[in-house]
């Protein structure tokens, strides 16, 4: 059987709602035929839908029955339509009958004000859904609060194990008590502390509690469950996007939506200008390095780091994390990597090159970056303009941070030391630190 | 001598108590607190199974697993490791990285003896299972 679309459904009704309207305004069904011409048997077929009309005679009966042509034609309007089309496609299936999909003009038209809570509720439960996924996200993938949680339950383990072993064993040698005993008295000093600090995080952010997940945490959770590469618009480009987004979580909503479109056409612009087979067989031989990759975008750094953190890890590309800030210093863009925190909220550590680079226009840099946990990521830089300027406007400038982590045996001296946000920041005596850490 | 264990915990309270029960318990205990040398400790002390914190300073424990599954000397070393509550994701990758077992922090002392002692034995936990051998 042949599916028709919802505006095809809501046209072949539209005898029902003639009669629906006929019945309302109580006028007999050959008084409505007589007066626009036609015979009552005839508009009997009309109002069972089993004949088409349009043009005059739909002008006519609309106009008897004082309703615009469109009322009858398509009923209920669309967005409402859809909402409520939406809401019982998405009803649990055990709470009483299926909704009646078929009567939605009908409800529409005789009850306009609970379609109307129907369809606003729907959106709200939606919304509220997009914010349980959004909170959800941020509790399992920001690296400050994982971090934080990880070491106040390592706290709780440790006086949970010493505590046991307190109690559990009575015959413990008089050194080991004392030992366990100083190490509960330690692990519970650390455990307010870590429990204050933490306190400290989510009162600062309390006025984003209540506050919907935003189109960027949405659009940034879906390109890191793509893993940054979108095969369909490597080999097809830009014109998948849209069959790229369907049946994505949050998109939605139309701000996350724009903002996922507009990523993707930049990926896509890049992707065309640095086709996938030929950069990743350079990149091989370059060892994934960016300098000898310069050539084949003419120059322009930030596409070449770009297209690096866009490489699919299955055909043999490194990790790579990437920050993109504007000239505000606004992390913009974000593929996170490892033990490189790139906070989702706020600014990054003020010495990392990404916002040095902002200060030389133009100038690349490759740096290596020390961490205070100890690992180590090569770093390349540049601030450029994100598109060609023209005469009379101001360039819109943006700084590129390429991360790649450094393996142990590579790790020299010379790395400039750096931290992840001054908030998680242990590095005492930092001359650049705006604000108390957070951490002990 | 017991079993060889060694422990990679950078909390030093943690690794004391977990060293004492296990001591108790009859293992040989060798902690060690820092993931950038931890393949180095392996290497060193060829230990029967690893209890492996999964966020260490210097190197990531799930990183030390990819490595430790990545090595024919020790692609069948017995790996516990040890997450945080609520990590679900942590969890999962250790799983499909080849863990063969987990413990969520805060865990019991009863409960780590126990779980070590199937790991050692070759009970895989959790749903764990080494890799296919072949891949």
């Amino acid at each position: 059987m042949t599916q028709r679309s919802a505006p095809q459904r809501r046209h072949a009704l539209t005898g029902s709602r003639i009669r629906e309207r006929r019945t309302v305004m109580g006028i007999k069904q050959s008084d409505l035929a007589r007066a626009v011409g036609i015979s009552a048997s005839y508009l009997n077929l009309i109002e069972h839908n089993r004949r088409r009309i349009g043009g005059k005679l739909l002008v006519d009966l609309a106009r008897k029955l004082e309703v615009e042509p469109t009322a009858l034609s398509e009923g209920a309007d669309a967005s409402l339509f859809d909402a409520l089309q939406a809401a019982a496609g998405e009803s649990p299936p055990a709470f009483g009958p299926a909704p009646e999909t078929g009567r939605i003009d009908e409800l529409a038209g005789r009850f306009p004000g609970w379609a109307g809570l129907i369809a606003s509720q729907h959106k709200r439960i939606a919304g509220l859904e997009g914010l349980v996924d959004g909170l959800h996200d941020r509790l399992a993938h920001d690296p400050v609060l994982a971090e934080a949680m990880h070491e106040l339950l390592s706290t709780v383990a440790a006086i949970r194990s010493t505590a046991d072993i307190l109690v559990r064993e009575p015959d413990i040698e008089p050194q080991w008590r004392g030992r366990f005993h100083r190490n509960l008295h330690e692990e519970a000093e650390r455990l307010s502390a870590r429990a204050t600090a933490m306190l400290s995080h989510f009162e600062s952010q309390g006025g984003r509690q209540g506050a919907p997940s935003t189109p960027q945490e949405t659009v940034e959770a879906f390109f890191d469950a793509m893993d940054h590469h979108f095969p369909m618009i490597e080999e097809a480009g830009a014109g998948t996007i849209g069959a790229i987004l369907v049946g994505v979580a949050g998109m939605e909503d139309p701000a996350t939506r724009t903002l996922a479109e507009r990523l993707l056409r930049h990926y896509a612009e890049d992707a065309a200008r640095l086709p996938l087979k030929p950069f990743l067989a350079a990149a091989l031989d370059s060892g994934f390095e960016p300098e000898p990759l310069l050539p084949m975008a003419g120059g322009d750094v930030a596409l070449v780091l770009r297209r690096l953190a866009s490489l699919p890890r299955a055909k043999g590309a490194p990790p790579f994390g990437l920050a993109v800030c504007d000239a505000a210093g606004a992390l913009i863009f974000r593929r996170r990597i490892g033990a490189f925190s790139i906070p989702r909220f706020g600014a990054g550590c003020p010495l990392w090159p990404l916002y040095r680079a902002l200060s030389k226009p133009m100038v690349p840099e490759a740096s290596v970056l020390d961490l205070p946990n100890g690992t180590t990521f090569r770093a390349w830089s540049i601030c450029q303009p994100a598109r060609a300027a023209g005469f009379g406007a101001e360039p819109v400038m943006r700084a590129t941070m390429l991360l790649r982590p450094v393996e142990e045996e590579r790790a020299g001296s010379g790395a400039q030391p750096v931290g992840p946000g001054c908030a998680v920041c242990p590095r005492e005596g930092c001359t650049a630190r705006r604000m108390d850490s957070l951490v002990g | 001598m017991g079993t060889r264990v060694l422990l990679v915990e950078d909390e030093a309270n943690i690794l004391e108590a977990i060293s004492f029960i296990l001591s108790r318990d009859g293992w040989e205990v060798h902690g060690h607190g820092n993931g950038a040398t931890a393949l180095d400790a392996v290497a060193r002390l060829t230990p029967d199974v690893v209890v492996l914190d999964v966020m260490l300073p210097g190197r990531s424990g799930l990183d030390i697993l990819r490595d430790l599954r990545n090595a024919s000397e020790t692609r069948n070393l017995p790996v516990l490791m040890l997450t945080a509550k609520g990590q679900a994701k942590d969890r999962d990758l250790a799983l499909s990285l080849g863990a063969n077992a987990y413990l969520t922090k805060p865990f019991s002392n009863a409960e780590m003896v126990e779980t070590l002692r199937d790991v050692a034995h070759g009970v895989s936990l959790n749903g764990a299972g080494l890799p296919d051998q072949g891949s």
